[in-house]
């Protein structure tokens, strides 16, 4: 199966192109530092997202799982939250956050035009909307009869929450949680379209200044480098609950 | 003194179904006092409208004199001072047997943690779990997890448990030891009220047996007279069925 595919590429027209433009070795470990450093810019816009969008989303979340009639409005909110930024593509929201925000020129704060800065805040607004979602799908698993009994203990509505509905939905969310972060590391390449130099971008640089492809090669490696490891974190978490789930006799 | 509990017609539907039609009920301070009757009669309904985790349609609940159905009522209060344990044990998986016990009196009651740590020991030794503090519920047997649940009531020191067919879910050969724990409950004075599907255990513990039909107290009276002699023709033909099923 393997060999057929490589022999049909090896042999296509634009074989001997395409390795000139894709596989040129010595390119690969030119770029490299260049774009390990720019790798530093995703590494680190995607921890602060992360935790922001961690902490976000848990709010979200609690606002859309408020019981009863006099949260009305709160929760309309929330659900208009998720549907929007669920429904908007990334790149636009990153585009209009990173560009609009500051063309407004509300201050001259350095904060105020880093695009470095509203990248973060559209990826923690976009991705807060798909997290809160699971977060919710997880509350929503905790059987109601857990929270009666904490209830019935004479612990409040937020205790009950806090101490024990929280804390078994939390957990039965990682895997699915891990998942979305994969896709959050990937999308921050989509800081490239607004003006920081992070991997992508230093790859585009690289790539104009040699008139070569092969640049993307070591900038998709640094990619895998973090993406892989989270994929099989997930997987092994997955299983792990699996197997719990039938050792204590689930069906 | 008041009773320790009074319903006063007390009416519930979820839906269109009624599942309680007006009950009158009294309680004594220390009395034992057994619901029994037939699945879907409303037992459960009927407990869970005393803790509160059900509100009523109409009617008054009076616990100690105070009216617990009205409004401004701090329900979180109220159920600090009844104490309820489910058919399905209903522990807390994620936490050990310990903190299960202690969450109650550290948190609604602002008990230290210390003073809430030894008091859960003395507790859990006293009916047989000291061996299991550190454990999580999954590793317990039902008869241990009920038992764990009854203390976890206990913890904070209610006066009056509410216990809904706490040995249903339970093997046939551990029903016995949380029976015996009620039992034990019953002779320190408890306010109990028990729904139960295990005549032997109503016969022998009971002060007094209501029999729920259809969300109505059809009959009640004390246990003798409710088993051997029982007036209505439904409290019959559902005792025999109890008998013919070999339940009794
Ligand atoms: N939360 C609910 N929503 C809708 N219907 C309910 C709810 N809880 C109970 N019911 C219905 O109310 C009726 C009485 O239920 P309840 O659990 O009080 O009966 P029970 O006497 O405890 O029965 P069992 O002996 O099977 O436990 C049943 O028909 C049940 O389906
Ligand atoms: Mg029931």
């Amino acid at each position: 199966m393997f060999t057929v595919l490589a022999l049909v590429i090896v042999t296509a027209p634009g074989w001997d192109d395409f390795r000139k433009s894709f596989l040129n070795t010595h390119l690969w470990w030119s770029s490299f530092p260049d774009i390990a450093r720019g790798f530093l810019v995703n590494i680190r816009v995607f921890c602060i997202s992360e935790v922001l969008i961690l902490i976000l989303a848990l709010g979200i979340a609690i606002l859309r799982s408020l019981p009863g009639p006099v949260f009305f409005p709160i929760r309309a909110l929330a659900i208009v939250y998720t549907d929007v930024f669920r429904g908007l593509p990334t790149i636009m929201v990153v585009y209009i956050l990173a560009f609009g925000i500051p063309a407004l020129q509300l201050t001259d704060a350095s904060w105020y035009r880093s695009q470095t800065y509203w990248s973060i805040v559209a990826l923690t607004l976009v991705y807060s909307a798909y997290v809160a979602e699971v977060y919710r799908a997880g509350i929503q698993s905790v059987h109601p009869s857990q929270e009666a009994a904490a209830r019935s203990l004479g612990l409040s509505r937020w205790q009950a929450l806090r101490h024990v509905v929280l804390p078994q939905a939390v957990r039965r969310v990682v895997p699915p949680l891990l998942n979305d972060f994969i896709g959050l590391q990937k999308d921050t390449a989509l800081l490239s379209i607004v003006g920081p130099v992070e991997a992508f971008r230093q790859a585009q640089i690289a790539e104009s200044a040699n008139f070569n492809f092969s640049v993307y090669v070591p900038a998709s490696l640094l990619f895998l480098a973090l993406t892989i490891p989270l994929a099989r974190l997930t997987d092994y978490l997955i299983e792990r609950d699996r197997r719990r789930f039938l050792a204590s006799g689930g069906v | 003194m008041a009773p320790a509990v009074v319903l006063e017609g007390v009416q519930k539907s979820f839906g269109k179904l009624e599942v309680l039609s007006g009950i009158d009920l009294e309680v004594e301070e220390h009395e034992v006092l057994c619901l029994i009757g037939a699945s879907g009669s409303g037992k459960s309904t009927l407990l869970r409208c005393v803790n509160l985790l059900e509100p009523v349609d109409s009617g008054r609940i009076v616990i100690h004199g105070e009216d617990v159905t009205a409004r401004e009522v701090d329900v979180n209060e109220v159920r600090r001072r009844i104490g309820i344990v489910f058919q399905a044990f209903n522990l807390f998986p994620h936490m050990s047997v310990l903190k299960n016990v202690t969450l109650g009196p550290r948190k609604a009651l602002r008990v230290p943690r210390r003073d809430a740590e030894e008091r859960a020991t003395e507790l859990l030794t006293r009916f047989g779990l000291a061996d299991k503090r550190d454990e999580y519920p999954d590793r317990l047997s039902g008869g241990q997890q009920q038992r764990v649940a009854i203390v976890r009531a206990l913890a904070m020191e209610p006066d009056i448990m509410l216990l809904d067919e706490v040995t249903s879910a339970l093997d046939p050969a551990l029903v016995g030891e949380v029976l015996s724990v009620i039992r034990d409950l019953a002779q320190s004075g408890m306010t109990m009220l028990i729904a139960t599907h295990e005549m032997g255990f109503a016969r022998e513990t009971a002060d007094r047996v209501c029999f729920l039909d259809q969300g109505r107290i059809l009959e009640q009276g004390t246990p003798d007279r409710i088993f051997t002699e029982p007036v209505q023709p439904r409290t019959q033909e559902f005792l025999r069925r109890i008998i013919e099923a070999g339940r009794m």
